[in-house]
């Protein structure tokens, strides 16, 4: 269906993209595209429907088919009827502001006649199962809804293939789940050829037919998913799994995976670490209400947080994580008590606030505008009243070498997040707050990130983390909150919390429910403790 | 629209009050509950302004030194490059009067406008442009896409300023929010125009063929109209010519558009349908204008007052006339399906 025949893509001045890759992605099948941050997964995916090179500029060489109809000749609006896509985040690439419209819009476009187009329109949302939302403005929709909405206008074209690039990243577990079930809908009812590309494996691998790897050094090597993941560098939890057991091909599903394990009869012999007490609060809130007109996003909520402990804070989209720490910032007012390290951080001068409390923000490059980051770093430096260069001094001991000359803008997410850590970090703040800090982030930047932050809490800083990410929380957190609806739903160490429910519990846990191991670190600590039976 | 132009012709400010109770009568009766349908305090907020900004810009430089003094404010003695121009010194009734007479007569025009704003969906207005002109109602599209995202991500971006303690002034600190937002704003757009390319958006465009001869169709009948209009206003000693030419014009470049549009085959989905009402809606705003324009030419005096001497405004029949048919839509046009009603319908069922 889809055929890469020699292709090299190369951007100027860098190393290419791709290099004399060879493929072909069979018809009907679910392609999972890995790589880790920056192996070129969007390129890849753009050269699809031949907005690599016709719209993004760059060269290509060899030449990419999709059922018959090669990019070269063929733009990507005259490909619009073979390939649909749909970039990183929705929101961004919507044209019209009513679902209904959104969906035909693509239609139009291709000049299929008024009767047709509305037949197909109604099929479409009823593909997707977003009939009932057909009159709704678009920005009013969740996250997953919105992908939905998405995906279905670009269907009410009648491709063959869709492209996908990160469809469940910003989504929470949930959401996620709605909108791979509408995508597997396509591949098993409808018959397409999809090809999507995300971080979060482990939410889309049991799905996948095939997988493509992109080592990153311009080599692209397509296989079966079990043997493509037990070499590739990309490591989600149960290839880490299988790595550690020794098992030559890595189980795609967590019923698999429980299969291998009671075949083998392994019997995990873990007694879990005791949980190291919490040193004095460090921050607090105290029956804290939010409202935003109407709606409450907090809901007299009541919680402290203690330094030397990283506490992960857990939820559905919209729950009121965000909100919580922006208060707790001071950044948003709301009635009730916040104390920071002492402090009212709503009654507190910005500057100083910085000295106590430290928020990196989901979108860290809205904290950069200078061109280098040096130059950011002198700033910080001047912002934090530091001698100068401890902030450069700090981005080493992250383990960031970054340039100093490069532009802020040109880092990758993982070292963008980096910089603004020691950013903040500068200002030797007792606590600190992270809003969605894996978003974009590889398996190895996110292992990164979780070393980062058990040192900075065996330092005595007191870390709060909202994530989507069970996986990551479990990793790297020993507390968890979680939040429903603007009110606190569970409270307790991220052991309990994570295994007492399917939605959050990572998937080694799940592996090995009921005995109580959390990630592969557990089995690997006790020294291999697993007894076989 | 029409109201818009009946405001434009007159000064008389128990006209334009009356026709601002009539437009915004219209507004809130028949606004949607939709995001753009709440930006009629806005408008208002806006002619406000105007009207208090150009009275006080009378009041202070002046213009009008003649007729009843309210009080006088100090002069300050500009330099005489400036000469013309006086700082201060009497303020007039009349003057102030004549300001704010002119002021409403901005104010309401904007109000008009804003209340058309208000009633249609700007997206579901270029919907109606023809098929030629696609290229330049996308580009609008893109821009009200593009307005409220902006605001949102400036909004952000300030917020964030926060964290890193708030600091700076000047220019550096319209730096900080400026440089993320712009961006921001860069990024989205480009992403935009990747989504709307791997749509297929102008691949219904057949640029081959006959492209050229409709170009200079169009360019011609063009010139024939600015021409045209030209010589109806400043040359009237060409008679007839201009007429002819005139309407030569608008079938050439009604006949260009048409050509143009063929060459387009994308559709339109669930177009809006032209209804016997939309006819009366549009006679009415005509109507409305028409009288206006009947009043401005035959009671010239009643429509512009004069403010030297001081004189009470007066109202003519007419004037009453038109500005009911301006609040007849709040009555004659069916409701907008909001989300309530919609509610109401299906509870009664």
């Amino acid at each position: 269906m889809i055929t890469f025949d020699d292709v090299t893509i190369s951007y100027t001045e860098s190393a290419p993209v791709l290099r004399n890759a060879s493929f072909t992605i069979r018809e009907g099948d679910l392609c999972v595209v890995v790589g880790r941050t920056g192996s070129g997964k969007s390129t890849m995916l753009g050269a699809i429907n031949g907005l690599v090179p016709h719209f993004t500029g760059g060269h290509l060489s060899g030449e990419v088919r999709v059922d018959g109809r090669s990019t070269r000749h063929h733009r990507p609006r005259d490909m619009a009827d073979v390939v649909g896509y749909v970039g990183q985040d929705p929101i961004t690439g919507f044209v019209t502001d009513v679902v209904e419209d959104e969906v035909a819009y693509g239609m139009e476009q291709l000049g299929i006649p008024p009767t047709a187009m509305r037949k197909r329109v109604e099929e479409t949302l009823d593909l997707m199962g977003i009939a009932e939302l057909r009159r709704r403005p678009l920005m009013a929709l969740s996250g997953g809804q919105q992908q939905r909405v998405a995906i279905a206008s670009v269907l009410a074209a009648q491709p063959r293939v869709v492209v996908l690039d990160e469809p469940t990243s910003a989504l929470d577990p949930t959401a996620a789940q709605d909108v791979l079930s509408a995508i597997t809908t396509l591949v098993h009812e409808v018959g397409l050829t999809v090809v999507l590309a995300e971080h979060r494996l482990e939410r889309v691998m049991h799905a996948a037919d095939s997988m493509l790897w992109l080592t990153g050094d311009g080599r692209a090597e397509l296989g079966d998913p079990r043997d493509v993941l037990a070499v590739a560098s990309v490591v989600p939890p149960l290839a880490d799994l299988a790595h550690s057991l020794g098992w030559g091909r890595v189980p795609l599903s967590v019923r698999e995976a429980r299969r291998e394990v009671a075949e083998l009869g392994l019997v995990p012999q873990v007694t879990p670490p005791t949980t190291p007490t919490p040193g004095p609060v460090a921050a607090w809130v105290e029956k804290l209400t939010v409202r935003y007109g109407s709606t409450v996003a907090l809901d007299e909520v009541s919680l402290s947080f203690h330094s030397g402990q990283v506490t992960a804070l857990m939820g559905r989209n919209g729950a009121g994580k965000s909100t919580l720490l922006w208060a707790m910032q001071g950044a948003i007012s709301g009635r009730g008590r916040v104390e920071v390290d002492g402090m009212d951080p709503r009654k507190t001068k910005p500057a100083e606030v910085r000295t106590h409390i430290a928020l990196v923000p989901q979108t860290p490059g809205d904290l950069l505008y200078l061109p280098t980051v040096a130059e950011e770093c002198e700033q910080a430096d001047r912002e934090s009243e530091a001698p100068a260069g401890s902030t450069r001094a700090l981005l080493d001991e992250l383990g960031l070498a970054l340039d100093p000359h490069a532009n802020p803008r040109d880092l990758s997410e993982g070292q963008r997040l980096g910089l603004v850590l020691a950013i903040q970090l500068v200002a030797n703040p007792r606590v600190l707050l992270l809003d969605e800090p894996t978003r974009g982030l590889d398996y190895s930047m996110k292992h990164q990130l979780t070393g980062i932050l058990q040192r900075l809490a065996t330092q005595g800083t007191c870390i709060l983390v909202s994530t989507h990410d069970v996986e990551f929380a479990a990793a790297s957190s020993t507390r968890t909150v979680v939040l429903g609806d603007g009110e606190v739903v569970a409270d307790g160490p991220t052991r309990e919390v994570c295994t007492s429910s399917p939605a959050f519990s990572p998937q080694v846990a799940k592996v090995f429910f009921p005995h109580p191991v959390l990630t592969t670190a557990d089995l690997t600590d006790a020294g291999l403790g697993v007894a076989r039976g | 629209m029409g109201a818009a132009m009946a405001a434009s012709t007159s000064n008389n400010p128990l006209f334009l009050g009356l026709l601002l109770t009539a437009v915004i009568m219209v507004v809130l009766n028949r606004r949607t509950d939709a995001p753009w349908a709440r930006a009629v305090g806005a408008y208002l907020t806006l002619a406000l302004i105007v009207i208090i900004f150009r009275v006080a810009l009378m009041a202070l430089l002046g213009g009008r030194r003649d007729g009843v003094v309210l009080f006088t404010l100090p002069e300050i003695p500009l330099p005489a490059w400036a000469a013309g121009i006086r700082f201060g010194g009497p303020v007039t009734a009349n003057a102030l009067l004549a300001a704010g007479y002119d002021g409403l007569r901005l104010a309401s025009l904007m109000v008009c406008i804003g209340a058309a704003n208000t009633l249609a969906n700007p997206r579901q207005a270029l919907k109606s442009v023809p098929a030629a002109l696609n290229q330049l109602s996308v580009a609008v599209i893109i821009a009200l896409a593009l307005a409220p995202q902006l605001v949102e991500s400036l909004l952000r971006i300030r917020r964030a300023r926060r964290l890193r303690g708030g600091a700076g002034t000047g220019w550096r600190a319209v730096k900080a929010v400026l440089v993320p937002v712009l961006e921001d704003a860069l990024d989205r757009s480009m992403r935009l125009a990747a989504a709307m390319e791997s749509r297929g958006y102008g691949r219904a465009v057949d640029s081959r063929g006959q492209a050229w001869p409709t170009s200079l169709l169009l360019i011609l009948s063009l010139c024939g109209l600015v021409f045209s209009t030209y010589a109806l206003l400043s040359m009237p000693e060409l008679g007839r010519l201009p007429w002819a030419i005139l309407g030569a014009s608008v079938v050439g470049v009604m006949a260009g558009l048409h050509l143009a549009g063929r060459s387009h085959r994308s559709t339109r989905y669930r177009p809006h349908r032209w209804r016997p009402n939309d006819t009366i809606l549009v006679a009415l705003g005509v109507g409305a204008a028409a009288l206006a324009f009947w009043l401005q030419q035959d009671h010239y005096a009643v429509m512009n007052p004069r403010t030297t001497p001081l004189q009470w405004p007066q109202l003519h029949g007419a004037m009453l006339l038109a500005v009911a048919m301006l609040a007849l839509p709040a009555f004659i046009t069916p409701p907008p399906a909001t989300r309530t009603t919609a509610h109401r319908k299906k509870a009664a069922r």
